[in-house]
């Protein structure tokens, strides 16, 4: 397990080491969203009764941003590391590949709780939140991250530049998280796109962990986690079954 | 030295292991059927022109590579069955100047001690850095370093978990005349110490000078396999520089002829042996030898004549 830890805690050093743009700018762009959509339509939409917009948003953003971070932590770390050549650093030594899928999972996961967390607390500050269900939520942040870590890991896998990176995270990350409910529920949606949005995973995470928030959601937060961990276990496989081939990495 | 290794011992298991090895890279046959072993307490080198195969082998001993067919072993541990095993038992100097920017030289030796499951490597590592010239570089970010520190750190990396088999793949390439001396001084102790050693260099005097054994690689197939000496021996011509009066040669040793100008005749001897012969052709023909210069053949003649036998 040293080789784990190992990995895992220079993982962590790798993106603490850079924390003005890991940590600190994704907390100031989420908060900008808070500030902007909170001023000009607290007073128009109530999504939830006895919410809030501003309530209502903040769980949202938080797990957006819990999102985008885990996926930028190990999809980053690993195409510099490929891009650069010192991959070869950890291919060298006797790292199992499961292994390496823990320590990037797990500091993909680290960074979007560092990152939430900064985001939750900045955000009492707009108006105080309470927890009615606090494992669901627990459970919803730390399955997304999971999720996203792992798809990050095999996006970086695949990607043979940056440019191809940015393409995943531009085209398919960003609209998925944007078109997750983090702004509204989908019940204001038209019926077409309300069908739809029950097709992005991302969805029943966001709807979950508002869910530990307020104890209201779209679905129902058992039936949410079982398909947000359904499809953590589908990437997992993925991700395993390609780093234990050396897909990209070894030839 | 800490950690020092008893690999000299009479052993069955070899260092390295290479059997029937082929790699396919699409249409390019770059291994065909590479068969080696290199015994332990080995310095072995690794000899060819660019594209020979070189690293490619050393990529699939490492497991960065895998072989389309064949199979190596390293100390006894199938690189693909026994991986853990197999690379815990080796360290690789990889032939690219690679390195992460995040990090102090400290730290990059510190993870890759845990990469091997070693916990507290400090001493280890602090006598690694005095070897290599580093320790005043310990705390500062890989990325102001120099290229030939650079190369040292790899050099360090390579050897964080004590490896009783080392491999180096053109390790003094862009480095300067000291780095190389101290380099080689401390791969050398390693040596003694027990450790195999093989290396990949261009720079052939080096190999000649360090390595007991050589293999010369050349499009992917193995073309000469044998120790330096006898290497230098079977194919080395010894190159005689001899000024006559009068300037005239003996028919007896016209096939030796290599050249001539005026007075001054070059003959090359396949043996060092035969010089008896020229000298006797020459006092039987009354014919004075005015000046005479021996040079030994050096792996630089051998390699592009075994190198130029295998194209012909």
């Amino acid at each position: 397990m040293t080789g784990l830890w190992t990995l895992f805690y220079k993982e962590i050093l790798r993106f603490w080491k850079v924390s003005l743009q890991t940590i600190l700018s994704p907390l100031v762009t989420t908060l900008l969203y808070l500030l902007i959509f909170s001023h000009v339509l607290e007073a128009h939409v109530q999504v939830y009764p006895g919410v809030g917009y501003t309530a209502f948003l903040i769980p949202g953003l938080v797990m957006m941003a819990m999102l985008q971070n885990a996926f930028a932590n190990s999809s980053s770390s690993l195409i510099q590391s490929k891009m650069a050549g010192n991959i070869v650093f950890l291919l060298l030594p006797p790292l199992a590949y499961w292994e390496f899928f823990a320590a990037y999972v797990a500091a993909a996961v680290v960074r979007g709780l560092v990152v939430g967390l900064g985001v939750g607390l900045a955000g009492l500050w707009f108006v105080p939140l309470t927890l009615a269900h606090p494992l669901w939520m627990a459970l919803f942040a730390l399955a997304g991250c999971a999720m996203l870590g792992a798809a990050g890991i095999i996006t970086a896998l695949w990607a043979g530049s940056y440019d191809q990176m940015a393409a995943v995270q531009n085209f398919v990350i960003m609209p998925l998280t944007f078109l997750s409910g983090v702004f509204y529920s989908i019940h204001s949606l038209p019926p077409f796109w309300q069908a739809l949005s029950r097709y992005n995973p991302f969805f029943y995470l966001i709807d979950g962990f508002r869910y530990g928030f307020f104890g209201v959601s779209d679905v129902s937060p058992a039936l949410g986690l079982s398909i947000v961990g359904t499809c953590f276990l589908a990437l997992s496989l993925a991700t395993l079954a390609l780093l234990k081939s050396g897909y990209k990495l070894r030839n | 030295m800490t950690g020092v290794h008893d690999f000299s011992a009479p052993s069955v298991t070899a260092a390295i292991e290479i059997r029937g090895v082929h790699k396919h890279f699409a249409s390019l046959h770059a291994l065909r059927g590479v068969s080696l072993r290199v015994e332990p307490g080995e310095f072995f080198a690794l000899l060819g022109p660019n594209g020979a195969g070189k690293t490619t082998l050393i990529n699939i001993l490492a497991g960065l590579s895998r072989a389309t067919q064949g199979r190596c072993e390293v100390m006894g541990h199938d690189v693909v069955d026994d991986y853990r095993n197999a690379r815990r038992v080796l360290g690789v100097v990889p032939q690219e100047l690679v390195y992460d920017a995040f990090f102090t030289v400290r730290e990059m030796l510190r993870f890759q001690s845990g990469y091997f499951g070693l916990r507290r490597n400090d001493d280890w590592i602090d006598e690694l850095l005095h070897n290599l010239g580093l320790t005043d570089k310990a705390e500062s970010p890989t990325r102001i370093l120099s290229g030939g520190m650079k190369r040292r750190v790899l050099v360090a990396q390579a050897l964080v978990h004590k490896p009783p088999v080392i491999v180096l793949d053109e390790p003094t390439a862009g480095v300067d005349v000291e780095l190389r001396q101290s380099l080689w001084a401390f791969i050398r102790r390693l040596n003694r110490d027990g450790h195999t050693i093989v290396l990949t260099t261009h720079y052939l005097e080096e190999a000649e000078t360090l390595c007991s054994r050589i293999a010369m690689l050349k499009q992917g197939q193995v073309i000469a396999l044998d120790s330096t000496e006898n290497l230098l021996r079977n194919h080395g011509a010894t190159d005689v520089r001899l000024r006559l009066n009068p300037s005239h040669l003996p028919e007896v040793l016209r096939p030796m002829l290599a050249s001539a100008e005026g007075n001054d005749f070059r003959l090359s001897l396949r043996q060092c042996g035969e010089l008896e012969t020229v000298m006797a052709a020459l006092r039987e023909a009354h014919i004075v030898v005015e000046d005479l210069e021996v040079s030994k053949p050096d792996l630089e003649a051998v390699f592009l004549q075994i190198m130029g036998k295998a194209t012909a």
